[in-house]
């Protein structure tokens, strides 16, 4: 072609970003559309009665199980139950956690006693402890109680633990210098320091004492989530047992969800 | 008052029982109002001396006496430390009212007295900003506030600007010559910085390499309020480099030492 100029070529290297891959874009409607689409092809394949219904129920069936016990209210009463064992083995653990876990963080007397202790019966699955506990306690709500209290109880103290070691130093010397003593230094710099640590503890406690629950709601019990999937098993109730499933997964979710924002509140200083 | 820094000496000993002498018969006085500067090189016991002073370290031997002060009720120290060591979880007020909480004072004083801090030190407006909200300056002007509120006999700071980036650190200079110049604390300031400390301090104790010993007190007679123009007078250059002298044969056999 008639005046085309041969430009002289130069080599062209145009940089990338490498690290591109590593923003992960989110996609909230392929995590809703493929839930449901899951849902959808269990519902077709119960539907079709490839599976017979003892074995996987459809999800519609146990949609309307659900709603039948919830209108006849039996499911409040191994909810309440259930419920009602998680939060005072919670509670007792976490404040006991908490104390022990700044007691041997912090004092020398107390650590050399109770590491040794932690460390032996922490690794004891907290189940097998469970017949011990009914010898001791009785079959009653107590043993109950106190195995989720156990379970809870062992992250909590660990974790508060590790979190009173590894307070700053420095902080410590600057409330000193500030004049705070003992007493004040642990309510007023070591405790805002391991608030997250505790928090940590509970997110790790709770999925610990739900487990708990069922199990010891399995070796005996007259109510709860655990005996009612149970029996439900022994009867071939498939749909019944699997709504006491939901309503596990349903209560792991809300304490999480709870959790987190117990913590954006209490620990408004972490972004 | 007055605080007299009595033959301090001070070696570590650590878990294997190796010893490292730190400071070796540290004597000299602070007076009332007085601003002093400890100035040595990297490593020599300056963080040292100042924990002892502020009673977060026991000594080897030797003392840290407060004079004069049996009619006093104030706190004796309080310490502008390196890395600011703020509370994370106090806001900019609640880092500053924390020694007064600590003394029993009413919340409305405790208030009025941090207000009062925060104008002295330019934090207007940010009272309710927790510390990672902050720059390193504004933190450092913070930590400078909660020691100041709480009202000690004498005021430690150690490096309390070596966080900081160049500009900022000589702006916080002037800032603190300025804040020095309004309220007359008795202060004991840390630096390894020469020209940092002939700019802020009425004496300059100039320390050895470690074992840390007093080389040589100076008195620096240089007008005051001291801003921007002093750094380019003669006397003050005659100051910076006489101490230079001082430190530049300690830290060379220092270097030659350790290479
Ligand atoms: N806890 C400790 N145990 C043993 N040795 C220590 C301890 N703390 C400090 N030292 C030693 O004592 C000497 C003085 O330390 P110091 O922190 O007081 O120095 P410095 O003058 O503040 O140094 P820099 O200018 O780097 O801050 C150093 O050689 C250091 O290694
Ligand atoms: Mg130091």
């Amino acid at each position: 072609m008639i005046g085309e100029v041969d430009q002289p070529r130069v080599e062209k290297a145009i940089v990338q970003d490498k690290t591109h891959f590593l923003q992960m874009k989110e996609h909230p409607w392929l995590s809703i559309a493929s839930f449901i689409a899951i849902l959808l092809l269990w519902e077709w394949v119960s539907q079709m009665a490839w599976v017979p219904p003892l074995f996987l129920p459809a999800p519609s069936s146990i949609l309307s199980e659900g709603w039948t016990m919830l209108k006849t209210g039996i499911i409040f009463k191994h909810i309440f139950s259930s419920l009602t064992r998680i939060l005072w083995g919670f509670v007792i653990a976490c404040s006991l956690g908490v104390m022990v876990g700044i007691l041997i963080g912090f004092f020398s007397i107390p650590e050399a006693v109770g590491n040794p202790i932690i460390a032996a019966t922490f690794p004891i699955p907290k189940i097998a402890i469970l017949p011990l506990l009914i010898l001791w306690l009785g079959i009653g709500e107590a043993s109950k109680v106190a195995v989720i209290a156990l379970g809870v109880f062992f992250p909590m103290v660990i974790n508060v633990y590790t979190g009173v070691k590894n307070v700053d130093p420095l902080l410590i010397k600057a409330a000193l210098s500030l004049g705070s003593n003992r007493a004040r230094i642990i309510r007023k710099v070591i405790l805002p320091s391991i608030l997250p640590m505790i928090f940590a503890g509970m997110k790790l406690g709770i999925g610990i004492a739900l487990l708990l629950v069922v199990a010891a709601e399995m070796v005996a019990a007259d109510a709860g989530i655990g005996f009612m999937i149970l029996t439900a098993a022994d009867l071939m109730q498939t749909k019944k047992l699997m709504v006491g499933l939901i309503i596990l997964s349903l209560l792991g979710i809300f304490f999480n969800w709870l959790f987190q924002k117990l913590e954006r509140f209490f620990v408004p200083w972490k972004q | 008052m007055k605080v007299l820094i009595d033959h301090i000496s001070k070696v570590y000993i650590d878990r294997r029982g190796e010893s490292t002498e730190a400071l070796r018969d540290i004597h000299f006085a602070i007076e009332e109002n007085e601003f002093v500067v400890v100035v040595g090189p990297s490593g020599c016991g300056k963080s040292t001396l100042l924990n002892i002073i502020a009673g977060l370290l026991s000594s080897s031997s030797g003392q840290v006496i407060f004079e004069g002060t049996q009619t006093d009720s104030r706190p004796h120290t309080a310490v502008v430390f390196q890395d600011f060591a703020l509370f994370p979880w106090r806001t900019v007020l609640k880092n500053i009212v924390y020694g007064l909480e600590e003394r029993g004072v009413k919340w409305q004083e405790q208030v009025e007295i941090a207000k009062r801090y925060i104008t002295l030190v330019g934090l207007q407006g940010f009272e309710n900003k927790y510390p990672h909200q902050l720059s390193g300056g504004m933190k450092q002007r913070v930590s400078i506030a909660r020691a100041l509120a709480n009202d000690p006999l004498l005021l430690l700071m150690d490096e309390p600007f070596s966080a900081l980036d160049a500009q900022t650190r000589t702006l916080m200079q002037y800032e603190l010559s300025r804040i020095w110049e309004e309220t007359h604390k008795s202060l004991l300031y840390i630096t390894h910085n020469i020209q940092e400390a002939v700019f802020l301090g009425d004496r300059v104790v100039v320390l050895s390499r470690r074992p840390g010993r007093i080389l040589d007190i100076i008195k620096i007679e240089l007008p005051r309020p001291r801003g921007e123009h002093l750094t380019l007078e003669k006397r003050y250059l005659e100051y910076v480099d006489a101490i230079w002298g001082h430190i530049k044969k300690e830290a060379k056999e220092a270097m030659e030492e350790t290479g």
